[in-house]
């Protein structure tokens, strides 16, 4: 073996190594969620089970189904209301300006980095107040305002690349506002919403602060609420539990298997996990 | 463009409204709630408003509990950050060695990102279970019983065990969080590495310089501004984590897994110290201010495009 196949080895075994430690979560949920619960015997955890069981699926199914849905009715309303408005926001901040935008911006894009408590409160008066309160509506409605900072910073840096001159071209054929956003704009920005759509769906799917203080009863709640609760609810199956992460963690798995790509880059156009 | 711009600020006028209700309006409003008697629910029903000045923060400063969750929060910070960049690093590194595969791996890698903090916790919080150790251990403390290493059997986040302040129940939440975003890390030092001309690496080998005076002397201090933008993100986000602790493990026996963000949380929304909750809520606005806020300034000031 000459020096260079022996870095390659080292790469490979440190490669490896990594792979295992970022795989071996996923390998417990696994081995765990397939087992029935008397097979859940703490002394064979770490071994996949003999028999596999979906008992523990079909629990977590039963008891987290209509948190699913729960969540499927907040993040599809939520996410596509808040693409369409950053993606408007993001032409008026990067193409139409006005006087004092980037301190506007500036302000604006503040609000993605509070920490939510320090709204928190206040938010939840005001839902009760407007009758909002313990309503999946009340959450798309959180979930769009406070999606405002992010989705407009990606869609206005990806505008800021659209060359002026094909605005100003478009304005001297009579174009106006609306016209160049609908057809010049829209048209270009598919990859933006592609990106902003996985990232508020991830994003909103994953979110737990907001889902546990505005909905307060459990069928309102969404599932990141459920499965949380289903650790404290009942003398710990843990079988049940594995299942019923690994079915929280699917909707936004499949997405970065099949949409990586786009998830990658929201990640770093202007990303913030939290 | 001029006669678009009425009308352009009248398309922005919601989304404007509503950040400044939503954000700036809801932070006086937590800042005045913060300053009052709303201590019970029966205070808050009656409304009258009582302003007490800071007697809410003296008390929180001066409670023992928050007391710990503030050296929790440096430490979970500090080593977080370290951790997650460290780790980062290195697996930018090996990935851009571009064997072959490396693909395969940055998917592997890069995956934990998007989970919910939720399902990150309550996976680890199984994997460091202690269970009954040594008679009946549970998750990592049984690996190591069957191993034949029982003696590496430990408390894990159940333990009160500490060095100095930091609270060594700490360590499982921060490898969860290593794990969840060490990958985050790697794709922005993925970039970062991409970024640099080849002509300067070739030049630093023409100069004879080893590998490791390579990484050191010329990609790492080329890398410095990803460094300083992850260590704000990944600072903002451990001065305000709630959901992966909560699900993981809550505040702990003797709060040794406490942080602002659980303790307001149950302040606010479990004993209905609301003034109380807010205070420590406007107390960790604070600390995120303070670090993302001269960043701001300098990455707007830096390049007309805002890049995080």
């Amino acid at each position: 073996m000459n020096q260079f196949d022996y870095r390659k080895l080292w790469l490979y075994m440190l490669l490896v190594g990594f792979a295992v430690f970022y795989l071996m979560p996923v390998y417990v949920l696994l081995a765990t969620g397939l087992k029935s619960l008397k097979d859940v015997s703490v002394s064979t955890m770490w071994l996949l089970p003999t028999h596999p069981s979906f008992e523990g699926f079909e629990g977590a199914v039963k008891k987290l189904g209509p948190n699913l849905k729960n969540s499927f009715m907040l993040v599809i309303p939520a996410t596509l209301i808040s693409a369409f408005l950053g993606s408007i926001n993001g032409y008026v901040f990067s193409k139409v300006r006005f006087k004092g935008d980037n301190v506007v911006f500036a302000l604006i894009l503040f609000g993605m980095f509070i920490p939510y408590q320090s709204i928190l409160f206040p938010l939840i008066r005001f839902l009760q107040w407007v009758g909002l309160y313990n309503t999946i509506g009340g959450l798309i409605l959180t979930h769009v305002v406070y999606g405002i900072p992010i989705t407009t910073l990606i869609f206005r840096n990806y505008y800021m690349e659209v060359p002026d001159e094909l605005v100003e071209a478009a304005h001297i054929d009579g174009a106006g506002l609306f016209g160049v956003y609908w057809r010049v704009l829209m048209p270009l920005s598919i990859p933006a919403f592609v990106v902003v759509v996985i990232w508020q769906f991830t994003n909103i799917w994953n979110e737990f602060l907001f889902a546990v203080t505005v909905t307060s009863s459990p069928v309102k709640q969404p599932i990141t609420v459920a499965l949380v609760n289903l650790a404290g609810s009942q003398v710990v199956q843990w079988n049940m539990q594995m299942a019923g992460a690994l079915l929280t963690a699917l909707p936004p798995l499949l997405i970065y298997i099949f949409l990586g790509k786009y998830f990658i880059r929201g990640l770093l156009a202007g990303s913030v996990k939290g | 463009m001029r006669r678009n711009r009425g009308v352009g600020l009248l398309v922005v006028l919601p989304s404007i409204v509503a950040i400044a209700i939503f954000v700036y309006g809801f932070i006086s409003w937590t800042v005045r709630v913060s300053l009052s008697n709303y201590n019970s629910f029966s205070s808050l029903l009656r409304g009258v408003y009582r302003f007490v000045g800071l007697r809410n923060y003296y008390r929180i400063f001066s409670d023992w509990r928050f007391q710990t969750d503030l050296w929790n929060t440096l430490f979970f910070t500090l080593f977080f950050i370290l951790g997650t960049i460290a780790v980062g690093i290195v697996l930018a590194l090996l990935i851009d060695s571009r064997i072959r595969g490396v693909k395969v791996f940055q998917n592997i890698f890069l995956f934990p990102m998007a989970l919910a903090f939720v399902v990150t916790g309550t996976t680890w919080g199984w994997i460091f279970n202690p269970g009954d150790f040594p008679k009946d251990p549970m998750g990592v403390n049984l690996l190591f019983k069957q191993l034949g290493l029982s003696h590496l059997q430990w408390g894990w986040y159940t333990t009160t065990g500490h060095i100095g302040p930091f609270n060594i129940a700490l360590i499982p939440i921060i490898i969860a969080a290593v794990w969840q975003l060490s990958g985050y890390a790697m794709a922005m030092y993925l970039a970062g590495l991409r970024g640099i001309p080849n002509s300067i690496i070739e030049a630093a080998k023409v100069d004879g310089a080893t590998p490791w005076q390579l990484f050191w002397k010329v990609k790492f201090p080329l890398l410095k501004p990803i460094t300083l933008s992850a260590m704000i993100i990944l600072g903002h986000i451990s001065l305000k984590i709630f959901d992966l602790v909560y699900a993981m493990t809550g505040s702990g026996p003797n709060n040794v897994t406490d942080v602002p963000a659980v303790y307001m949380f149950e302040l606010t929304f479990r004993a209905n110290r609301y003034a109380l909750g807010s205070s420590i809520s406007i107390i960790m606005l604070v600390m995120v201010a303070v670090v993302v806020i001269p960043y701001l300034f300098y990455s707007m000031r830096q390049q007309k495009e805002v890049r995080l």
